[in-house]
């Protein structure tokens, strides 16, 4: 199961992957420009997705909304672990200090918001953007990040091989650097891969509401958006973006669940 | 098998016999009003909702946009046509039980006209120097010089009359001389007006009616076709429309409105004040494009600020073909070899938001980039009509004659050329048809010529309605849905 889900998940990822990266240099058509006249066709042999109401070719808008969700998921869950990583280290290395308090408190106030109400205000104030959203999507990733880190870190603290760092008078920092960043990053990835699905998902919401990448930027949200008082004339239009977002998270858990089995220490004693 | 059958047959008929007799109506629309004073307020979901049903002028439109007697039911114009003195109805009363008289028609002229008056459209009583109460039926209005449109501007939602007895609560409570009678407003969903038993006219089919605010398209939708709602006035999802045809439940009416859709450019703003630029963008637009794309066919072109129904209407289409090559030449005539980038904002309806979009790929194609902002409608007032911080925008300009707009130096896209200015002034002392004729189309012409504003399309505005429901306005004369004449068949 676990093989299987792991190439399952790694599969559908790297379609979209590869997509996104197809379309930096080829595009079955141009989205630019919109051919009124050819609108809304069914899939077909010239548009193998069809065309949505603008008469754009709905294929190459997934690619190009491929490149926009896995730009937009790249960057958030860079900022999460970018900035929530160094703040559970320093928190785990100052335990029970009140910086420790002050680090994991603010991580609890952000945790405690309700992420999209929260990234509707930040796009509301700041004007709806991709970049906005990235921001918004970014803020949220932190304190995940933040926490996972500490809680790892504090385990390993614990451990005598970082006795010993310490007894060699190696400074905090220089330990979890050197020792516990590395002993960490497996979890660091298998969470990342999960908050990357969970970006693209929030990517599509933001976008859905019209708080996310603008036009003519291709985004899988706004074309649902756009879809919706379409869908009951013309179901390919609403189905094609609704089933790739599917996919995309659909296959991103299963390559993050696939690598959790193999990668996490707490749980590879199950597998063997 | 046959008494059986009878039977089925007798009692199908008794319960059809039992639907014919609905007397109410729940009518959607897309906007909900503000408030509930026409004469106080700009939005156009006021008159929608108020206009005919609950409130009315000396004089009306009808359907088919002619101005008829209202509540005066003739009048005389003096030689000169300066002092109109209508004649009101007899026996009006307001729905709160005081009379209809000169003095109210006194009061409500002098209050949209005051200098504090709030009125949306003061211009209509501008000319206006003098209003005498001759007798309690009489009442005699002074001019300063012949306005040929003065009938016409009393026929307002904005100039309806009203008593200086219910000012104060207008705008939440309104009482008028209507068919119906405002019942209760519960904000955010709806309006309820039922039957006015003393009204002065011919007593209307509908007891009572209710007006929802749906504002969604996908909700408009799934409203209709729920039957939750009887009608819908201005549904806002053209490319719904073909199901609803199809389906014998409903019928579809595509009627034409006074709302010239254009693509408005900041005339007081570079790059848009050189006339060549303007030009390049309009030489830009694809009309049929956008009508296609954005309306789903629905609309008609349009070459000027005017409506294509009018008599007055003049085609000037051939003046901005759509011609990218040209645009191109024009743009580097103009310094913009490369073109430049410039910001578009959008209101929320679909023909502003779709064609926003189709409009900025069009304009991509001659060069010039737009940032894409989709503003809603308060902060469109704010920033558009209010700041003029914009330099490119799509409305519908759904007032009713309002080529007189051009005039205003101030107005939002910030045109009021001085010969402009020259022709509507002699427009609003001119009252031979003929004449008048000659300077519409003269003022058509002129701003067409200078290309002050990309001139898209005149809206439609399509009614979805049950089958069995009759008299709603096909056409939008003025923002009305006016019940008065509605009546359920079979």
């Amino acid at each position: 199961m676990g093989n299987r889900g792991l190439i399952f998940g790694a599969g559908l990822s790297a379609v979209f992957v590869l997509l996104a990266a197809v379309s930096f240099v080829w595009t079955p058509y141009q989205i630019e420009t919109f051919d009124i006249a050819e609108k809304l066709q069914a899939p077909n042999g010239t548009h193998w997705l069809g065309t949505d109401h603008f008469g754009r070719d709905i294929l190459s808008m997934i690619m190009l909304g491929a490149r926009t969700s896995i730009a937009v998921a790249i960057v958030a869950v860079g900022i999460g672990i970018a900035l929530g990583v160094p703040l559970g280290l320093w928190a785990a290395a100052r335990k029970g200090s009140l910086l420790d308090e002050v680090i994991m408190r603010g991580n609890d106030l952000i945790f405690a918001f309700p992420s999209l109400v929260i990234a509707i205000l930040i796009t509301a104030i700041f004007g709806p953007s991709a970049v906005n959203a990235i921001i918004a999507i970014g803020i949220f990733n932190i304190p995940v990040f933040a926490r996972l880190t500490r809680g790892a870190a504090l385990s390993l603290w614990e451990r005598d091989f970082i006795l010993s760092a310490r007894v060699c008078g190696k400074s905090a920092l220089r330990i979890s650097w050197e020792h516990i960043l590395p002993n960490i990053l497996n979890l660091l990835i298998v969470q990342g891969t999960i908050q990357f699905s969970l970006g693209i998902l929030a990517e599509a919401a933001l976008s859905y509401v019209g708080l996310g990448a603008q036009p003519p930027t291709a985004s899988w949200g706004r074309m649902l958006a756009d879809a919706q008082t379409l869908a009951s004339l013309y179901p390919h239009v609403a189905l094609v973006p609704g089933v790739t977002i599917v996919l995309a998270v659909l296959g991103l858990n299963l390559l993050g669940d696939a690598l959790r089995d193999r990668l996490d220490p707490r749980l590879r004693g199950r597998q063997t | 098998m046959t008494i059986r059958t009878t039977l089925t047959a007798s009692l199908l008929a008794l319960t059809a016999g039992m639907a014919a007799a609905q007397t109410d109506i729940t009518v959607a629309i897309q906007l909900e009003p503000p408030n509930l004073d026409p004469t106080g307020g700009a939005a156009q979901a006021i008159d929608s909702v108020l206009y005919s049903n609950v409130f009315e002028g000396l004089t009306r439109f009808m359907a088919d946009g002619s101005v008829v007697p209202g509540l005066a039911h003739s009048w005389d114009i003096s030689e000169g046509g300066t002092v109109y003195t209508f004649n009101l109805r007899e026996g009006v009363t307001f729905h709160d039980g005081t009379t209809m008289d000169a003095e109210d028609v006194k009061f409500s002229l002098d209050r949209a006209r005051a200098e504090d008056s709030t009125n949306a459209q003061k211009g209509l009583f501008a000319g206006i120097t003098d209003v005498t109460v001759v007798d309690p039926l009489t009442v005699q209005v002074t001019l300063d010089g012949p306005n040929g449109m003065f009938l016409f501007n009393m026929a307002w939602g904005d100039a309806v009359i009203v008593a200086p007895e219910s000012i104060e609560t207008i705008a939440s409570n309104p009482i008028g001389t209507g068919a119906f009678v405002f019942d209760e407003w519960v904000q955010g969903d709806r309006i309820e007006m039922s039957r006015n038993e003393s009204y002065w006219g011919d007593a209307p089919a509908l007891e009572s009616a209710t007006f929802k605010f749906i504002s969604d398209p996908t909700a408009a939708f799934a409203a209709v076709m729920a039957e939750d709602v009887d009608a819908f006035v201005g549904f806002p999802a053209p490319e719904n429309l073909p199901q609803f045809e199809a389906d014998p439940r409903f019928q579809v009416l595509s009627g034409n409105t006074e709302g010239e859709t254009i693509l408005a450019m900041n005339n007081g703003m570079a790059p848009f004040d050189n006339v060549l630029v303007r030009q390049a963008v309009s030489l830009a637009i694809d009309r049929d494009a956008i009508i296609n794309g954005a309306m789903f066919g629905q609309g008609t072109p349009i070459g000027t600020h005017f409506a294509p129904h009018n008599p007055d209407y003049l085609d000037l289409l051939e003046l901005s073909p759509h011609d990218p090559e040209r645009a191109r030449e024009l743009l580097a005539e103009a310094g913009f070899p490369d073109g430049f980038t410039t910001t578009l904002k959008l209101p929320p309806p679909s023909y502003a938001r779709r064609g926003g979009e189709i409009i900025a790929s069009q304009l991509r194609a001659v060069g010039i980039e737009t940032e894409i902002t989709n503003v809603e409608w308060a902060q469109w007032l704010e920033e558009v009509f209010g700041n003029k911080d914009y330099g490119l925008t799509i409305v519908s300009h759904t007032e009713p004659m309002d080529i007189g707009i051009y005039a205003n130096p101030d107005y939002y896209f910030q045109y009021g050329d001085p010969a402009f200015v020259a022709i509507m002034d002699e427009l609003n002392a001119t009252t031979d048809p003929e004449g008048r004729t000659a300077l519409l189309h003269d003022a058509q012409r002129m701003i067409s010529e200078n290309y002050v504003n990309g001139y898209l399309f005149e809206l439609a505005i399509a009614t979805v309605a049950k089958a069995g429901l009759s008299g709603l306005w096909l056409n939008q004369p003025t923002a009305s849905v006016d019940l008065t004449g509605v009546s359920w068949s079979n």
